[in-house]
């Protein structure tokens, strides 16, 4: 009964990623209906209400200011709730020792819930994207630099989601990540507000969060302007991507909390 | 011949307390080999470090010649394992979920062979369903069919009868047998110990991590000496014999049944002299060899503990 059916070296990480999209794919009303829905009523509330009583950006309406934020924000909480979630709850019910008899290498281990996870996060910031389009119009001033941008912003918040998974003991753990750490920041991060309108003392606290140079890097991206030089904001994004993926591949290769 | 798994002076420690002390052992290829022990002995540890949920601290395993550290994903790749403790991904149905473990293995999905293990293990008119909904017993079977999805060369199942009726349980070892008939090694544990006696070639059993027999079955068997021989009375006697007394009788059923506890010096014939020689009433008499479970008991002391308790 020993198989003659060769072994294919990418399928383990294929269907790993497969089976990560149709997990989310299976409960799409919460994974990506909902999201859409709370990103929707944002731009409703900021972009077709009170943001015509508010001017924060010389040049742009305020629903131009706040759109670039809106939509990063989508991509932030989605890839990183879907690794988090994910993986945590694999640890929780203990089915995790499915992955870990297989042949998966750590590599295609963290590949594969990445990707799917940012595919879910993208997803999101298109549609927020495409339903910002009845609210107002934007210049797109560096497209290629503002689908980087994105693409990196997904990346990092999944490398984010695999440690907060493998840290966290039970669900309150978990959401004490995004509750207490990743919506403060993105609130003060300067989604809804340009930085250099705050006092000295606060606006140079808010260069201190990482999460202000993302959603800058993208709104200069989009519009033309921002607060910080571009280079910065980019070069701060792909650092902290870098180092939370050496960190996450750190955790998994050493089977901390997965491996008894 | 290179040994179908060969374990050499495995250590594993949970906090202070060693649950494996140096277990080294090999099972050579097509064997069906018994891991048993009572709870908390050992085995499931042992085979977490040999699937690879656990991280052990010395000692090597080796799977027919692969390190299953430094060769890690070859090792996998042969290696199809149930474990005891039912887990189950909830998201999916029975039909998709061995699609997606065959695909684990890097190994494409085999329609006729998946088929095959849902029809022999009883799965197919719960195909659709998910999970969830699955009885204790259906999940277990179902973990069986993941463990063989992708063909494995060595087969390790931990407790794989536990809560599966009688039925499925027979077709369940008649499944093994044949699949091992064909090749595949076989690594089980079992609290069960008349399975492990029909089953298994040889035997390891564990106790408190430390290994304490190796061998054959028949041989483990015959490690036990002692016969036992019930005799039941017509009438119920009082006193035991004088003459009768060295056999180490024990009285039962209100005096009408006595049970006697040969050793290996003691003749059955001597016995039946003494009975004969009695005044006792014989109306029937059974002579009996020891079973695993006997064995079992006596080197893992659990009689004794029970006897203290």
């Amino acid at each position: 009964m020993n198989d003659s059916r060769p072994f294919v070296r990418w399928l383990p990480f294929y269907t790993l990623f497969k089976k990560e999209v149709l997990r989310f794919h299976r409960v799409f009303a919460q994974t990506l209906v909902t999201p859409i829905i709370t990103a929707s009523l944002y731009l409703f509330v900021f972009g077709a209400t009170l943001g015509e009583r508010i001017s924060v950006l010389e040049g742009f309406s305020y629903a131009q200011f706040v759109i670039p934020g809106l939509v990063l924000m989508g991509v932030i909480s989605n890839s990183f709730a879907n690794t988090s979630t994910s993986l945590f709850m694999s640890r929780y019910l203990g089915n995790i020792v499915d992955l870990l008899v297989t042949p998966l290498s750590t590599t295609q281990f963290i590949f594969a819930y990445t990707l799917a996870a940012m595919l879910r996060g993208l997803l999101v910031g298109a549609a927020v994207m495409l339903i910002s389009c009845a609210f107002a119009t934007l210049p797109w001033a560096y497209p290629s630099w503002a689908i980087l941008m994105l693409v990196m912003a997904s990346f990092l918040f999944s490398q984010f989601g695999i440690i907060a998974a493998i840290y966290s003991s039970d669900f309150d753990n978990l959401s004490m990540f995004n509750n207490f750490l990743i919506l403060p920041l993105i609130y003060l991060g300067g989604v809804f507000y340009p930085i250099s309108i705050l006092p000295p003392f606060w606006g140079g606290l808010s260069h201190l969060n990482p999460i202000f140079y993302l959603i800058d890097g993208f709104r200069f991206a989009l519009l033309g302007v921002g607060d910080a030089p571009i280079a910065l904001s980019f070069g701060i994004t792909a650092a902290m991507a870098l180092g939370l993926f050496i960190w996450a591949t750190a955790l998994i290769r050493s089977g901390y909390r997965l491996r008894q | 011949m290179i040994s179908a798994l060969k374990i050499d002076n495995l250590w594993k420690h949970y906090g202070k307390t060693p649950v494996v002390k140096g277990l080294s052992l090999s099972i050579e290829p097509g064997e069906i080999f018994g891991l048993l022990g009572p709870n908390g002995a050992g085995k499931s540890t042992s085979i977490n470090l040999i699937s690879g949920v656990g991280q052990m601290e010395k000692g090597t395993i080796e799977v027919f010649g692969l390190d299953n550290r430094t060769q890690y994903r070859q090792c996998r790749q042969i290696v199809g394992v149930m474990h005891q403790e039912i887990v189950v991904d909830s998201f999916f149905t029975i039909d998709k979920a061995l699609k997606i473990h065959s695909g684990y293995y890097g190994i494409p999905d085999d329609p006729k062979w998946r088929h095959l293990l849902i029809e022999r293990l009883g799965l197919g008119p719960h195909l659709h369903k998910h999970m969830l909904k699955l009885s204790g017993g259906l999940k277990r079977r179902f973990m069986v069919a993941k463990a063989l999805i992708h063909k494995p060369r060595l087969l390790i199942l931990d407790e794989p009868t536990a809560g599966v009726d009688v039925e499925l349980r027979r077709g369940l070892w008649e499944l093994v047998r044949e699949i091992n008939s064909q090749g595949t090694t076989v690594l089980l544990t079992t609290h069960y110990l008349e399975e492990a006696q029909s089953m298994c070639g040889r035997i390891a059993i564990m106790n408190h991590g430390d290994l304490v027999a190796l061998e054959e079955t028949s041989k483990l068997l015959s490690r036990m000496p002692l016969r036992k021989v019930t005799v039941e009375l017509d009438q119920p006697a009082k006193q035991i014999p004088p003459g009768l007394t060295h056999f180490t009788p024990l009285i039962e059923n209100d005096g009408t049944r006595i049970i006697f506890n040969l050793s290996a010096q003691q003749k059955s014939l001597d016995l039946f002299r003494a009975l004969e020689a009695s005044d006792l009433q014989v109306a029937d008499m059974l002579t009996e060899k020891p079973g695993l479970e006997e064995v079992f008991i006596h080197l893992t002391g659990l009689g004794q503990k029970q006897d203290n308790s």
